[in-house]
């Protein structure tokens, strides 16, 4: 159970003056369970890149194999796949259409041929996972604040039951506990339902915190993939291509550069904690 | 990538047709099409085919792109000149198909049609091909001024077409990522009959327009924050003053008219 | 330069039928004072009044009670509504929805266009807002051919080219990518250094923070913190239960102490904290 990408290559209006190289020889696999980041600069492919995953956008070159079976063969169900692979647009609340939460959240199960009542216990089922109570089933979603918009966009790809979920940027725009939450219900899916995550963001700090594995893009091309320790052992590169580390990198470097007996590829709050205070243990502190 | 299409079919190159005022080029393409009903008879065509002749060389706008606007009236055509062909009474039969003839009036009448008809959409074209939508705007906006004294909002019109001109490729732009979010939750666009396809249409357009409208409200307020307050009172950044050249174009229409209708009353 | 004496905005909800339903209050009794040249910051989670706040600085809203003064102008009076709105200009959230022109240099004339400005000034407002800003080379640009954090700063030179004494800049960089969020503050530090605008900017994000000279809290429509930089960072536990965060190196600091290390309040930045813990080891 995987997703294989084999030299996938995207062009936007090949052979005219504005030929764009989006994708250029991607190479990928995405295993089944994994909680990946993918970071990058606005218009490094990574939306483009997404787009392929669940047959949005078909590549110019390439092959995308779901499960073992080549999504680009003849008679492939393109509606099933998107249904097992969800994927949450940047400000999904903007999708939102429907006269109350319950039916919105609906949607999606429909499209999938299920009854009205197996639609509604999925809805009602995956409005619970992103911690919405039941009073909000009847309300209209645009009298909703704009976290409460952002979860039950979340819960409408979420009633599908995909296996693997994509997320573009879920947080932009909230404040910081609303970002906080959204991140820890995610992150919460991935442990207790085993889904596969693929969580798109700008902030490295968010990717260190939560991910397991980051996928960086840059000009189209995979630049690297590793966890993040290793990757953002890169920092110095990762900003000659207009991207940064988290706050921790930086500091736990200098530190290193000046003497501290500490790891320096910590890049959560914790670990950088744990690791300074070890530091100061050795040199025989008491704390 | 919606968002590089360029609206109206404004063609970038430096020439003295792009660069004359608007309100001359708007005039001017009335004052063709006035000149086009005004000929009679094959002297008033050639006339008007060197004038569009020169315009089409002096634009610097490749020929392809002219004639580009012609495809889309092409059936039209086609209807004016068999119809003219077929059903226009004469005195001499040229060519007779059962019971369809074709008269030497027919032929005559048939070909004009079609002459000054593609004649008017080159003239316009080149108008639009010329003159950025901006442009157009502006020049309407101070050609129709007078109408603000019988009370038409002449100011808050051409206000409402640059506003539409900047938001349209957003709204493009919006509508397909809609979509794509919607087909991600399984919704269907392509299949179905008629009645189906309209109703598939809800969770796109639904959706857009909510968009819209907090786009309009957002828009509103930026600009009343920077002192909006309607046409009075207001300066222009970029008011349009006649330059010579636009003088000297404005003598060569004239002149065009004046031999038009020479022609129509010598001949 | 602004003075708000007791702010409450009041807005109804209707239901269905047209009545009201309820009252809700989203401003509740502010009170502060902005000095020439100040740079303000004001953090408050989504809902908590910040923008509505904002709103009324810049006469698109007025006070249900209190006063607010722009200028030493009373908001509330009809007569100065346009005065206001031209020494407090505004830079909204959304890059899209507040670029007027359809060419970059257009935009930036509008709002002296509005103000009946001659034209010659008008030229020269524009280019000198857009050098500001930083964006000079792209006036003939179309603002769709643009990155967010290029958008943002036409809009902020569309502001500065009306001459304002203060600029309100609400959440200005929430829909931006990392570089854009500097691109903007970069600019917006730049007006209130070189160009002695007072800036009132509100964000989410603790790290535009730290350059301002104050900072305001809001929660629930009131001011509940007040102070530098410094002095409300300090405050970890308060901050969080507004529903806020702080800068990573502060929540760092913070985490350290609480684990014994001996570090002082309030660390900003990650060379004060570098510093700060090298003194120890």
């Amino acid at each position: 159970m995987s997703i294989v990408l084999e030299h996938v290559t995207y062009t936007y209006s090949p052979d005219t003056a504005y030929e764009i190289h989006a994708l250029k020889d991607v190479n990928l696999e995405i295993k089944d369970g994994q909680f990946i980041g993918l970071i990058g600069h606005t218009g490094s492919g990574k939306s483009t890149l997404v787009q392929h995953l669940n047959g949005l956008v078909k590549a110019t070159s390439g092959h995308i194999y779901f499960n073992g079976e080549d999504i680009y063969a003849p008679g492939y169900d393109m509606r099933k796949l998107r249904s097992k692979v969800g994927l949450v647009f940047q400000y999904p609340e903007h999708q939102l259409f429907e006269v109350d939460v319950l039916s919105d959240v609906c949607f999606g199960p429909k499209n999938q041929g299920l009854s009205q009542e197996e639609a509604q216990k999925r809805a009602r089922e995956a409005l619970r996972m992103v911690g919405l109570s039941e009073e909000y089933e009847k309300q209209s979603p645009f009298e909703l604040s704009g976290g409460q918009k952002r979860r039950v966009a979340i819960a409408g790809v979420l009633a599908m039951e995909p296996e693997v979920l994509i997320l573009d940027e879920p947080t932009a725009g909230l404040d910081p506990r609303g970002r906080d939450e959204i991140l820890d219900e995610i992150s919460y899916l991935h442990k207790e339902r085993g889904i596969t995550v693929i969580l798109v963001s700008h902030s490295m700090e968010d990717v260190a915190k939560y991910v397991e594995r980051i996928i960086v893009m840059n000009q189209g091309e995979v630049l690297h993939d590793g966890a993040p320790r290793e990757v953002f052992r890169h920092y110095k590169e990762l900003e000659s291509v207009g991207l940064a580390a988290p706050q921790v990198t930086y500091i736990m470097h200098t530190l290193k550069e000046r003497g501290f007996d500490a790891d320096e590829d910590a890049t959560t709050i914790e670990e950088a904690k744990e690791t300074i205070l070890e530091a100061f243990r050795k040199k025989g502190k008491k704390i | 990538m919606i968002r590089d299409i360029t609206l109206g079919q404004y063609y970038p190159a430096e020439s003295i047709l792009h660069r004359l005022d608007p309100r001359v080029k708007l005039t001017g393409t009335v004052a063709f099409l006035v000149g086009l009903f005004l000929i009679k008879g094959w002297p008033g065509y050639v006339a008007a085919t060197i004038f569009l002749f020169i315009m089409i060389r002096i634009s610097k706008v490749p020929f392809r792109f002219i004639v580009r606007g012609l495809k889309t009236i092409f059936i039209i055509l086609l209807i004016t000149l068999v119809f003219n062909l077929f059903l226009t009474p004469g005195d001499r039969i040229l060519v007779q198909i059962w019971k369809l003839r074709i008269t030497d009036k027919g032929l005559y009448t048939a070909v004009f049609m079609a002459v000054r008809l593609i004649y008017l959409i080159i003239g316009s074209s080149l108008m639009t091909l010329t003159t950025t939508p901006n442009d157009l705007t502006d020049g309407l906006e101070t050609l129709l001024s007078p109408l603000k004294k019988i009370h038409v909002p002449v100011h808050e019109i051409s206000m409402m077409m640059s506003i539409a001109l900047r938001f349209i490729p957003i709204l493009l732009e919006e509508t397909d990522k809609i979509m794509k979010a919607q087909m991600a939750r399984g919704a269907d666009f392509e299949h179905g009959n008629l009645i189906q396809r309209a109703k598939n249409l809800v969770p796109l357009l639904v959706p857009l327009f909510i968009s819209a409208f907090r786009r309009a409200n957002d828009l509103a307020m930026a600009m009343e924050a920077r002192c909006y307050r309607g046409g009075e009172g207001r300066t222009k950044m970029k008011p349009l003053i006649y330059a010579r050249r636009d003088y000297f174009a404005y003598g060569i229409l004239v002149l065009f008219l004046a031999v038009i209708i020479a022609l129509r009353i010598l001949l | 330069m602004i003075k708000a004496d007791k702010l409450v905005y009041n807005y109804r909800k209707y239901d269905e039928e047209g009545r009201e339903k309820e009252t809700i209050r989203a401003v509740d009794g502010v009170s502060f004072d902005v000095q020439k040249g100040d740079f303000i910051a004001v953090l408050g989670h989504n809902g908590s009044g910040k923008s509505t706040l904002a709103k009324h600085i810049n006469a698109l809203l007025t006070p249900s009670e209190g006063t607010l003064w722009v200028n030493g102008m009373d908001t509330s009076d009809e007569d100065h509504l346009w005065d206001v709105r031209q020494s407090a200009g505004m830079v909204f959230q959304n890059p899209d929805n507040q670029i007027i022109g359809t060419i970059v240099e257009e935009d930036v004339g509008f709002g002296p266009e509005n103000m009946g400005i001659p034209t010659n000034e008008i030229w020269e407002r524009v280019e000198e807002s857009l050098k500001a800003v930083n964006m000079l080379k792209y006036r003939h640009h179309s603002p769709n051919r643009l990155s967010g954090g290029q958008k943002q700063r036409v809009a902020i030179a569309g502001v500065v080219a009306m001459h304002p004494k203060c600029i309100v800049l609400d959440e200005p960089t929430a829909m931006l990518d990392p570089n854009g969020r500097k691109e903007v503050i970069r600019a917006v530090r730049a007006l209130n250094q070189v160009e002695d605008i007072t800036v009132i900017l509100i964000t989410h994000y603790m790290e535009e923070v730290i350059y301002a000279n104050k900072v305001l809290v809001m929660d629930d429509g009131k001011v509940v913190m007040q102070g530098t930089p410094r002095e409300i960072f300090s405050q970890v536990d308060t901050l969080k239960s507004y529903r806020l965060d702080v800068p990573q190196a502060t929540l760092l600091a913070w985490e350290l102490k609480k684990a014994g290390l001996d570090l002082p309040d309030g660390i900003l930045t990650r060379e004060e904290l570098v510093e700060a813990l090298c003194r120890l080891y």
